[in-house]
């Protein structure tokens, strides 16, 4: 692993890599096939996409213009914020994979996490930007925002759809219905977690009423 | 020895119990505001109670029954004591002294009754004429000063006024050419409007009615029976009326769903014109509605419920809530000033407060169960809230932001005050300074002003740098390519191939 760090091959793939995913949100239905099958993404552009994403939403909850974004500081918790990211990736990352293995999809849980992380670069690409536009635009020019920022996020919505349907080989059908389904398997994910903490905190409290019991009886 | 140790030792716990006692009065203190976010933001007070007045402090012998209808016309308070039937004239003659002048039980002229039944409301006007609302005798009466008869507005006999009904005037407006409006018993149609010489001349401000697709939709599937009792109507029964300086009409309404209210889809406090439109300015973060949120908190339930409004010659307007017995203040922008009052004992809190009018900055607030009169004078907080929105209309600007700045030296948590200074600031053209002021409170529109003329002015100064900065963007890298292929090409000639 250390050894790799030190081959100059690792960085200039990591380099051609990342690059690739300029060309995957261009080009979605070549690219993510191509990332795959050709194995020309990698885990380590997937997880910088990433953090560029975390990095940019946090960007611009600092950095937006007030016009645009009114913060309630008091009622923000970074960490809850940056895992109404990742929460929601992992969740469907897990429930996309479990649903499509059953149903002959092709992408294993390592490539449906890349592919997704990939999905995501257009949300960075146009947030930063617009963060910074923010702030040299008035109330009434500010009606681009909300279409830009809309526009990010169906860009990416819509490439990861298509990701979907090149890693698990699907018609275009296959894949909305499975989308769909992934989506209905999260909420069911959600909803056994919320389960399984009540039961786990009522079964804790159980043990210690009785632990207390037993000390007030000694 | 021993004795004094413990007499020391109590008086110093009473004193440590004390502090503890107004610290927590502090924090929940008896005027308010709502932030940019809605949430409560305890205040200086703007408003002290300078006296509570009752009959005795009056001089009166039988004390007040049930009064329902307060006036102010210079230093002369008119007062409906509804239950003895009669009227008082009460002149301030200082601060805190209120003599009566005369006591109106009845008038001169050739009528019928020359006596009150039930007055429940009284205006004074600047030809010198006295409007009444007589109800139980079903009339409102014109008199002079002197207490002749000059006319009576009775019921209209008109087929849009329902005959079933009784006229029976609860309270009355008059503008400066003596056109009468009037909220009655059983009316919803809105105030009824009577011409100089008596004539009714219809409803004015009714709520007008809004269709969305949902009733279409419903009328389309109703049959013609239904679609009868669908009537397409708003019930609109006002509580009070005032006649502002510039003659237009405050009107108040309880008649409001909490629902409604908390959506905005109902009005509690309007500004009529004399077409019965709502012209009331709404440029405030929030409705005005009096409070924001509402629980069951000591028996008290569902929305402020305004019962009496007036306005000052600065167009700031103060509501009366008998809900919670509160009083809130707007400016002319529907920005909520302050909020103070309450329902209790103590003076500066009420029982069932009826009617409120104001004396230059004063505020004069009846109460029907007490028969009190409370007499409210602003603090120095209150004051200089006056003092910087009156520079401000006056155009003395920089003054007012000056006026401003004290105010948030009372209270750092005075939104106004920050957007004061901003506009202030702005009209000084200094906008850098001003987008500050108005960033710290979230105004935008005023944030966008003064950025607009900052950006203007940062481009002007700085056109040089910009052209020179395109420049080098479009051209260097054209450059560059220009000068790699020129180098390419020397590389590759094949005179230098040898």
């Amino acid at each position: 692993m250390l050894a790799s760090l030190k081959k100059k091959e690792t960085y200039t793939h990591y380099w051609a890599t990342l690059k690739f995913a300029f060309y995957c949100i261009t080009h979605p239905l070549d690219g993510f096939w191509d990332l795959t099958h050709e194995k020309r993404g990698s885990i380590a552009a997937a997880n910088t996409i990433l953090i560029l994403t975390l990095v940019s939403r946090i960007a611009k909850l600092q950095f937006t213009s007030f016009l645009f974004m009114k913060v309630y500081w008091e009622g923000i918790n970074i960490f809850l914020y940056l895992a109404s990211i990742l929460f929601p990736l992992a969740l469907w990352c897990v429930g996309n994979w479990a649903l499509t293995t059953l149903f002959d999809g092709k992408g294993t849980l390592r490539q449906v996490y890349m592919a997704t992380c990939y999905a995501f670069l257009p949300y960075p690409l146009l947030q930063i930007p617009l963060t910074i536009v923010s702030n040299v635009v008035t109330v009434e020019e500010g009606a681009f925002y909300s279409v830009v920022s809309a526009f990010s996020l169906l860009w990416a919505g819509l490439l990861i759809i298509a990701a979907m349907m090149q890693i698990h080989e699907y018609s275009i059908s296959k894949t909305i219905g499975f989308t769909v389904g992934s989506l209905f398997a999260m909420l069911v994910m959600v909803f056994i977690l919320l389960l399984f903490f009540s039961m786990i905190s009522q079964g804790i409290a159980y043990f210690i009423s009785i632990g207390r019991e037993i000390m007030f009886r000694m | 020895m021993k004795r004094l140790k413990r007499i020391s030792a109590f008086v110093l716990s009473a004193l440590i119990l004390a502090t503890s006692y107004m610290t927590a009065e502090a924090e929940e203190g008896y005027t308010y505001n709502y932030d940019y976010w809605g949430d409560v933001q305890y205040s200086p007070d703007a408003y002290d109670v300078a006296k509570v007045f009752t009959a005795g402090d009056m001089g009166l012998e039988t004390g007040l029954k049930s009064p329902q209808g307060l006036s102010v016309y210079e230093d002369m308070i008119y007062i409906c004591d509804s239950g003895n039937n009669r009227i008082l004239e009460v002149k301030r003659t200082n601060d805190t002294t209120l003599e009566v002048q005369r006591i109106i039980t009845e008038f001169k002229g050739n009528v019928e009754v020359n006596t009150f039944a039930m007055p429940t409301d009284i205006a004074v006007t600047d030809d010198g004429y006295m409007f009444i609302c007589d109800q139980s005798n079903k009339r409102i009466l014109k008199l002079d000063m002197d207490l002749n008869y000059v006319m009576e507005f009775t019921k209209p006999d008109d087929p849009n006024f329902d005959q079933s009904f009784d006229f029976l005037p609860n309270k009355l407006a008059v503008d400066s050419a003596g056109r009468v409006y009037c909220v009655a018993v059983n009316v919803n149609k809105g105030t009824i409007k009577f011409e100089p010489d008596g004539v009714f001349s219809g409803f004015v401000g009714a709520t007008p009615v809004t269709y969305d697709w949902t009733d279409y939709i419903w009328k389309r599937l109703s049959t013609k029976a239904q679609r009868a009792q669908l009537e397409s109507f708003v019930p609109t029964e006002y509580d009070n009326l005032y006649m502002d300086h510039e003659g237009f009409i405050y009107a108040v309404t309880s008649n409001v769903s909490a629902a409604d209210v908390d959506s905005g889809a109902a009005n509690p406090v309007r500004r009529l014109n004399l077409m019965g439109n709502d012209i009331l300015v709404r440029n405030g973060e929030w409705f005005i509605i009096g409070d924001l949120y509402w629980g069951e908190a000591g028996g008290y339930k569902g929305t402020s419920l305004m019962t009496d409004i007036t306005a000052f010659e600065n167009d700031v307007y103060v509501a009366l809530d008998r809900n919670r017995g509160r009083l809130f203040a707007y400016d002319d922008q529907g920005r909520m000033l302050y909020a103070f009052g309450g329902n209790g004992n103590m003076d500066g809190y009420f029982k069932s407060p009826v009617a409120i009018d104001h004396m230059n900055h004063d505020l004069l607030v009846l109460d029907a169960v007490d028969s009190s009169i409370t007499l409210f004078t602003p603090t120095t907080f209150g004051s200089l809230i006056f003092q910087a929105i009156e520079q401000f209309q006056d155009g003395e600007y920089y003054e007012s932001g000056e006026s401003w700045k004290e105010v948030m030296k009372l209270n750092g948590n005075y939104d106004l005050a920050y957007i004061g200074i901003g506009r202030s600031l702005l009209r000084q053209e200094k906008y850098k300074e001003a987008m500050e002021y108005f960033e710290l409170k979230y105004d935008d529109d005023n944030y966008s002003r003064a950025f607009k003329q900052y950006r203007k002015e940062w481009v002007e100064e700085n056109i040089l740098w910009i052209f020179i900065v395109v420049f080098a963007v479009l051209c260097v890298p054209l450059m560059i390519g220009k000068i790699k292929k020129i180098k390419h090409e020397i590389d590759t000639a094949d005179i230098f191939q040898q």
